[in-house]
């Protein structure tokens, strides 16, 4: 299933007030809403929290009135971009959008294809999801992720890249066997 | 020239998850719905009341005994702005 069908399912099933289809919504786009609030927009934490509150407030709240469930990452994206901005205005600091070097877009861009990369982890064993999300997505040390896992911190290394060559062949072969040339950066989504 | 990994790799670090407590207090919006309803009703009836909610909504939800975390403060707004 596709990201945009599996979307559509989703708000299907929070719109029908499923048990689970809410928090599974939550889970789907919390790191985006952060991302995008936070590393995007540059956000102190306590207005990054306000904006990622804000956005599942009316995510929450105005999910009946979204036309094409399919559309859901955009609006989600449309909708924490207005808060940031709105959050940015009110400190004062909206100058700082035109300041961004890649500007709101690439920033934008380049999550988009960082979630299909991150949807692409459910492709693995939960080893390999656990080892990954906690060395690249939480900045785990070895010597934490070790301690953690009950491994040798001297084989994490080589777990995690082990781990990233089978993600890599989850992701489309094609794209990802283009990846390097910033000219020709893979659209692995 | 950066190899397939290490693209993969700046992509995972692209989202981090965010910090403690944020994704659950969102996940608590429906049960905080429900505890808003009487509030939006009695803002909806009660002219004191929604005067007071307008002056100070975080001190107006702690005066009904709902502790105003920024997810209930947001939902409040959408509510009220709907």
């Amino acid at each position: 299933m596709d990201a945009d069908a599996s979307d559509a399912a989703l708000v299907a099933r929070c719109l029908a007030n499923e048990p689970g289809a809410w928090d599974a919504l939550v889970d789907r786009y919390a790191r985006y809403v952060y991302a995008i609030a936070a590393r995007v927009y540059r956000l102190e934490p306590s207005d990054a929290e306000d904006v990622f509150q804000d956005v599942f407030a009316r995510v929450f709240e105005r999910l009946d009135t979204l036309r094409d469930a399919a559309s859901l990452r955009p609006w989600i994206a449309q909708t924490t971009r207005r808060c940031a901005v709105d959050a940015l205005r009110r400190s004062g600091r909206e100058t700082l959008v035109d300041a961004l070097p890649d500007g709101p877009d690439d920033g934008l861009a380049e999550l988009d294809e960082a979630m299909t990369v991150h949807a692409a982890l459910a492709g693995l064993s939960p080893d390999c999801r656990e080892i990954l999300d906690r060395f690249f997505a939480k900045d785990e040390s070895y010597r934490t992720i070790g301690a953690e896992l009950d491994l040798p911190a001297g084989t994490i290394a080589s777990r995690i890249a082990r781990c990233l060559a089978r993600l890599r062949d989850v992701l489309e072969p094609d794209a990802v066997s283009r990846a390097g040339k910033k000219s020709d950066r893979p659209r692995v989504g | 020239m950066t190899t397939p990994e290490e693209r993969i790799a700046a992509l995972l670090r692209a989202l981090p998850a965010p910090p403690q407590g944020w994704a659950e207090a969102a996940k608590e919006l429906p049960v905080a719905r429900r505890e808003l309803d009487t509030i939006v009703e009695r803002i909806e009836r009660d002219a004191q009341f929604r005067a007071l909610v307008q002056a100070d909504l975080e001190e107006a939800l702690r005066g009904e005994g709902v502790e105003p975390t920024p997810a209930v403060v947001a939902l409040l707004r959408q509510r009220l702005a709907r």
